[in-house]
């Protein structure tokens, strides 16, 4: 054993003379260690991808992947509204999950760049550390404590409905969780709520590392804390701001999944129906399995499109990459 | 810190400067009490009384104080069994997890493994290259067979890449020569990992330990998937999601209070939900403030390099 596996940077460098066996061979601890790992993703991640035939098939369980009917695009056409089914439900569900990744990357990233900002400019540590303990702990809630929260804070007797009352915006109380021009919104705000101290993390970590002198220089031109602001702390997290931006919009059609699921019902369900929920109804609970399979490769296929632009754009822009 | 105290303006520069540490003071408190208030506000109604809940308008403190949702909550032989299913799954995910991406994080560390290209570009892609919900559902269900096992909620979890880059990149930091002196004293890999980089790395996988346990003690939508029929898996998470949907329903059934009041028994599921609430979230509240410190750093560290 000590003779095979001692000194491994020298057989490295002799990789060619050995040959790519031989030098396994002798990393067969290091093989042990790894290569189940890579035989679980074979399994679980690129094995199921075979599924993505039944897109193209009129798809069985019985007959399985190679032996249900071929169709062509049948399926692909009866998501778009050119074939049988009407077209209203997936474009309703692409217009939904879109509306709902826009409202959740705009709150989401103004509103965890403000809190930073604000916690940049905290000097008590003890407070600063407080502030962020109890920002940071609605990430760790599960979403169905959360929605079941939400649904306690919006009823028609909860304390936005009372708050809105007594400041006398409203008459009546509002069905907040009813009614469906509301559910992109209360997302939003929902999202926003669980994630904005979590969010801060990367943002503060990229105000820290901003070099103190740049303070200094800017206070000597005269800059106030405004100024400091808006010509330090800002431009100081630019390239965290682009290229978290730029995953986000790789991440376009991840809208999320579970709050959408819990929290919509029938009476706001072409406003909460994302694509994964489209998915879930044809798929699972209809056993449309090849409209639902094609729903999701469309789905992939667009999400792998995008990532691939952002991550052109960002080699574009920087050297950081995300692949 | 250091920005921090630079950030502090000289004496007299602004006059008006001592006015914006108290509006900040103010605007933080504010956050933290919004975001305290629906917690709070769930214990509330978790110590109410279930028939005066109904009429809602409960804000910090419960109106009529009744222990009656823990007692029969406590009493459920059901929430039991589900708090029980609910901890051996996160335990053994979350050891299992350490085991199998520590081990793997240390040999794609290392520029002399020949399978490091490959096995790190196979893994990465799985973060883009998404087989979908339904493939992976006929996967598990009907090719592996998982369906109603215990496993269904261990295997299928078992390895996430992010985490693999987050210990990865903290590996990478460790000094090279600890490792190579090692192995020039005849130590194999194994024991490289487990003696030297293992201690080392506890930090790290106390992060990785709080995501993925989290992870695991609030899923429950795998519970719905797999093992909606089967009453011995559910997990406190799935129960307290059927409650989520009785009282949702009844809530947009009865527009009235007077109709929510006649629709319900004794004991309301708004208390009992609001109830079960609190005893799944108590173990997250317990641990994470503890383990804070690791995991902001981890956090920093998988999002920039990752």
């Amino acid at each position: 054993m000590n003779a095979a596996a001692s000194n491994n940077q020298m057989q490295a460098i002799k990789v060619k003379h050995k040959g790519f066996l031989r030098t396994l061979c002798s990393q067969w601890q290091m093989a042990l260690m790894s290569v189940p790992v890579l035989l679980y993703v074979l399994l679980f991640n690129y094995f199921p991808l075979r599924g993505w035939i039944a897109a193209f098939e009129d798809y069985n369980p019985k007959l399985g992947f190679y032996g249900s009917n071929f169709v062509g695009l049948k399926n692909f056409k009866d998501l778009f509204g050119l074939g049988e089914l009407p077209p209203e439900e997936f474009l309703l569900s692409i217009r939904n999950t879109l509306a709902m990744s826009v409202i959740n990357l705009v709150f989401g990233t103004v509103s965890s760049i403000l809190l930073a900002v604000l916690l940049n400019e905290v000097r008590k540590t003890l407070f600063k550390r407080t502030v962020q303990t109890v920002t940071y702990l609605p990430h760790f809630l599960s979403m169905v404590i959360v929605v079941g929260m939400a649904q306690n804070i919006f009823a028609s007797g909860g304390p936005i409905n009372d708050l809105l009352a007594q400041l006398g915006l409203i008459k009546e109380p509002v069905f907040w969780l009813g009614e469906g021009r509301y559910f992109w919104w209360l997302v939003g705000v929902i999202n926003v709520w669980k994630e904005v101290g979590w969010n801060t993390i990367i943002y503060v970590s990229a105000m820290t590392s901003i070099d103190p002198c740049l303070y200094e220089a800017a206070a000597i031109d005269g800059a106030g804390r405004f100024g400091k602001i808006m010509h330090v702390t800002l431009p100081g997290i630019k390239s965290t701001f682009i290229i978290l931006l730029i995953m986000n919009i790789g991440h376009l059609l991840e809208a999320g999944f579970e709050i959408q699921y819990l929290l919509g019902n029938v009476k706001v369900m072409d406003y909460s129906r994302t694509i994964d929920i489209y998915v879930l109804d044809y798929g699972i609970s209809a056993q449309k399995y090849g409209l639902a399979i094609a729903a999701g490769m469309f789905k992939s296929v667009v999400a792998i499109f995008l990532l691939l632009s952002a991550n052109f754009v960002a080699r574009r822009l920087d050297e950081n990459t995300l692949i | 810190m250091v920005v921090q105290s630079v950030n502090r303006p000289s004496k007299g520069f602004r006059r008006r400067d001592w006015l914006f540490p108290i509006v900040n003071a103010l605007l933080l408190t504010l956050l933290m009490f919004i975001t305290l208030y629906p917690v709070i506000n769930t214990v509330a109604y978790s110590f109410n009384d279930g028939t005066d809940a109904v009429r809602g308008h409960i804000g910090l403190l419960p109106r009529k104080w009744s222990l009656k949702s823990y007692q029969s909550i406590l009493s459920d032989a059901n929430v039991f069994h589900a708090a029980y299913i609910s901890v051996v799954k996160t335990i053994i995910t979350t050891v299992l997890n350490l085991l199998v991406t520590g081990m793997l994080s240390f040999t794609l560390s290392r520029r002399e493994y020949v399978l490091r290209k490959l096995i790190t570009t196979l893994l990465v892609l799985t973060m883009y290259v998404n087989a979908g919900l339904i493939p992976n559902y006929l996967l598990i269900s009907k090719t592996l067979n998982l369906r109603n096992t215990f496993w269904v909620y261990i295997i299928p979890t078992m390895f996430s890449c992010f985490n693999m880059i987050v210990i990865r990149t903290y590996i990478a930091g460790l000094p090279d020569a600890l490792v190579e002196s090692a192995r020039i004293d005849g130590a194999g890999d194994f024991r490289v990992y487990w003696q030297i980089i293992f201690p080392l790395c506890k930090p790290v996988l106390a992060t990785v330990a709080l995501f993925v346990a989290v992870g695991s003690w609030n899923s429950w939508f795998d519970t719905h998937l797999y093992c909606g029929t089967e009453k011995d898996l559910y997990t406190l998470q799935y129960l307290l999601k059927m409650k989520l949907a009785t009282t949702n329903q009844s809530a947009n059934a009865a527009k009235s209070t007077a109709e929510a009041l006649k629709s319900t028994t004794n004991t309301t599921p708004v208390t009992i939900r609001c109830a079960i609430t609190v005893i799944s979230a108590v173990p997250i509240l317990v641990v994470y403030p503890f383990l804070q410190r690791y995991f902001v750093t981890g956090m920093a560290l998988g999002s920039v390099k990752g």
